[in-house]
């Protein structure tokens, strides 16, 4: 006689735990041909606020850290992918219906965007950062900081290299980031928050919340404590992006729009190596001055 | 002991050519405008300027229309290196007709000859110069493959820096090879109707400059038209935040410059002569008329007293009055209407129980004046630490330690510019961590350079103007639409 399996409770990702949502609610989730997976957390807008708290709290930490010291932790993140890949192709086929030959494919992606982007934490300011020569006797520096932080719709088709090529990219510079996942194929955003969580990523710098984004989605649009908004993640929803970026303008949010079809959104394809674009919309430009003299 | 008094020394009117009406350059033509005329004053006297065209909706669309036009027919077919050639013919006529447009921005704004003549009209100058140079090396101003400009760029600007932010517009938007529509404020349009002349004289194509004239409605036409690709603002917050939401949707990118409350943070071990320069810089600068004025003072307590000794001393010499005088540090508000703002926090900072002072200087009878004025007894709470004021106010807080100075100058909502004034660099270097500000000034204050980006955190507004950063803001890249 067979064993009977271990089932186990998929929950959210918020300040570094796996709480329930507040809302006390659960959804089935399918695979494509319709057959049960789990009941996943229904995150509510409650379970939002409360990880942009999380989010808060977390970023000047995470932002204070050194650059080397963010790299090696988000290298360690594909470390820990890596030895849990078999369970990440599983649920990445199961979640997306594709062989297991492509989900390998894509789990072996989302795995190199975390090494790609983890070399950028101690790159991207020599890159986009600059010593101004100006008409006078001043020192003049401008150099690129992250904004703070951000929520970010994930990508509803692409439940694990999209989220990953959404998420590294706000991160790498040192915002926190609150990110409504996929709705209809959320595991493996369950399973990378326990990567996360096992890979030195501080508590509260990922928060990851499982649910219909339309419902956490307008609330953190226009929530006075958060710094950015990306919208990748409406491509596939009934949320209406432009209402989204509207209510973003309450605290001039940055506000990164998804990736357009005319005036539809669309989902991008995850799979060609990003350009900086991404890493740069979540950034700020700081210029400091100083007079030179004996 | 006697004093020796200054003997009056205006500048000379002379040079300058006022027409008694202008039109709208649409097309590189002067055409009259189908709104409702209006005049615009000198600020000193009250005097009539001239009458200005207002561009109503139709207008708007000619002048877009002109500029798509100049963009799909000539400029985006011209060579890179080419469109420099006209950016340094610009640049060229700035610096030979330097003294009439120092002359006209003084009298239409209220501003010190001496601030227009060594700072607006020198820089703005610069700024073409500068930008001149990266139309042919887009390719090395940003990253992403295929850099190309978005095409019709719709710019709004303010009545503080005239001419300097018309230059911070159109150089860089030019440069990258779009066609733009300009408005400048409906109390300063002078220096943008002479650069008009500017474009004739440079021979620079028509239509790919549009000037339009008018008000808030006209910039909300240019704003909402469809044929407009990006959008360039400098202003208020919450125009800021009124066009953040108009444009939500659409294709339609922005760079806006907003509202600041900067602090200018004073260390006990300051070197303080430079510091009281610095606060007044940072301050009394064009009336306060300043985005990232420094009007939040930040001391240190173990010298509050001695800064406020000082820096009222030193108020007391400045002198009020003729814009047009070379001896004048402080000229005019620039409105009625902003005087009447700047009274208004003024008087709601003495109800809330800050203390006031001000020079007593007597003030001229015609035009609009107020005497600069430092507030003590600030707290954070009080509408004068947390509203722009735009205006010769300056209000004083102390602080103990770093990072309590960090935090009362990061508890804002805006982000613009902040100054730190300590010699110990290893703290200037802390401190410029810690402060969300886009600019921050350490011993020094409101320096400003065309290869110096410039721009806010927060609700300050977002996108960089001067140096690479700020010309990204005017470049498309990766695949085409």
């Amino acid at each position: 006689m067979s064993r009977v399996e271990v089932k186990k409770t998929y929950k959210l990702y918020i300040g570094g735990a796996f709480p329930r949502s507040e809302s006390g609610r659960s959804y089935e989730v399918s695979d494509t041909k319709g057959r049960f997976l789990a009941n996943a957390a229904k995150g509510s807008r409650k379970d939002g606020r409360d990880a942009v708290v999380a989010a808060r709290k977390a970023q000047p930490g995470w932002a204070g850290a050194t650059a080397y010291n963010r790299g090696q932790v988000l290298y360690r993140v594909a470390e820990i992918m890596e030895s849990r890949k078999s369970q990440f192709v599983e649920e990445v086929r199961a979640a997306e219906g594709l062989t297991p030959a492509r989900a390998g494919a894509v789990v072996d992606a989302a795995i190199d965007r975390w090494v790609w982007y983890a070399g950028w934490t101690d790159k991207y300011a020599q890159v986009l950062g600059s010593i101004n020569p100006v008409a006078g006797p001043y020192f003049n520096i401008s150099g690129p900081e992250a904004t703070g932080v951000v929520a970010a719709l994930a990508p509803q088709r692409s439940s694990l290299l999209g989220l990953v090529s959404v998420v590294a990219p706000i991160v790498v510079s040192g915002n926190s980031a609150v990110v409504l996942t996929s709705r209809d194929r959320p595991i493996p955003a369950i399973t990378l928050a326990e990567a996360l969580a096992t890979s030195d990523v501080p508590g509260g710098v990922i928060n990851l919340i499982t649910g219909d984004p339309a419902e956490a989605a307008p609330w953190l649009a226009s929530h006075r404590d958060v710094n950015a908004l990306d919208l990748t993640g409406v491509a596939g929803t009934d949320l209406d992006w432009a209402q989204l970026e509207a209510a973003a303008a309450g605290n001039l949010k940055r506000v990164r729009r998804p990736a357009l079809d005319g005036l539809t959104a669309i989902e991008e394809d995850w799979l060609p190596t990003p350009d900086l674009s991404r890493l740069e919309s979540f950034l700020e430009t700081k210029t400091v001055w100083h007079p030179k003299g004996r | 002991m006697s004093t020796f008094e200054y003997a009056p020394a205006p500048e000379s009117r002379a040079i300058l050519d006022l027409r008694a009406s202008y039109g709208l350059f649409i097309n590189g033509q002067f055409v009259s405008g189908n709104g409702t005329p209006f005049k615009t004053i000198s600020p000193a006297t009250e005097e009539v300027l001239a009458e200005i065209s207002e561009a109503n909706a139709a207008d708007v669309d000619a002048a877009v229309r002109a500029a798509r036009t100049a963009y799909t027919r000539v400029w985006s077919k011209l060579s890179g290196a080419d469109r420099g050639k006209y950016l340094y013919r610009i640049a060229r006529i700035l610096q030979e007709r330097s003294r009439e447009f120092a002359v006209l921005e003084t009298l239409d704004n209220g501003k010190p000859i001496k601030e227009s003549r060594d700072v607006d009209v020198p820089v703005a100058a610069a700024h073409f110069f500068y930008h001149a140079g990266w139309a042919d090396k887009l390719e090395y101003a940003v990253h992403g493959a295929n850099p190309r400009p978005y095409g019709v760029v719709g710019q709004v600007i303010p009545w503080n820096f005239p001419l300097l932010m018309l230059s911070w517009k159109i150089a860089p938007a030019l440069a990258a090879g779009n066609t733009v529509v300009l408005k400048p404020a409906e109390t300063t349009p002078l220096t943008a109707l002479l650069f008009a002349e500017v474009c004739q004289q440079a021979d620079l194509p028509p239509g790919v400059v549009n000037i339009i004239t008018g008000a808030g409605a006209t910039g909300a036409a240019l704003v909402e038209h469809p044929g407009i690709d990006k959008i360039a603002f400098t202003g208020s917050t919450g125009v800021g935040k009124a066009i953040a939401r108009s444009i939500a949707g659409t294709r339609k990118k922005a760079t806006l410059e907003l509202g600041g409350k900067a602090a200018n943070i004073i260390f006990d071990d300051a070197p303080i002569d430079q510091a009281i320069e610095g606060i007044i810089n940072g301050i009394f600068f064009n009336q306060g008329h300043v985005c990232c004025a420094g009007s939040r003072l930040l001391v240190q307590e173990s010298i509050a007293d001695e800064v406020d000794a000082r820096l009222k001393r030193r108020l007391k010499h400045l002198r009020l009055g003729d814009p047009l005088d070379k001896n004048t540090d402080v000229g005019a508000i620039n409105s009625g209407a902003q005087l009447a703002r700047i009274t208004e926090l003024v008087a709601a900072g003495e109800a809330e129980g800050a203390q006031r002072w001000d020079t007593g200087c007597p003030l001229p009878e015609k035009g609009f004046w107020f005497r600069p004025t430092v507030f003590t007894g600030v707290s954070q709470t009080h509408r004068i630490a947390q509203e722009e004021i735009f205006g010769p106010v300056v209000s004083v807080l102390t602080f103990r330690t770093p990072q309590e100075a960090v935090a009362k100058a990061n508890n804002t909502p805006y982000g613009l510019s902040a100054g730190i004034w300590t010699e110990k660099g290893s703290r200037i270097l802390w401190m410029a961590d810690q402060l969300r500000a886009g600019v921050v000034w350490a011993n020094t204050f409101n320096r400003f350079d065309p290869a110096s980006p410039f721009g806010g955190y927060k609700e300050s507004g977002y996108g960089r103007e001067g140096g690479r950063q700020g010309l990204a803001g005017y470049i498309v890249t990766g695949k085409s639409a």
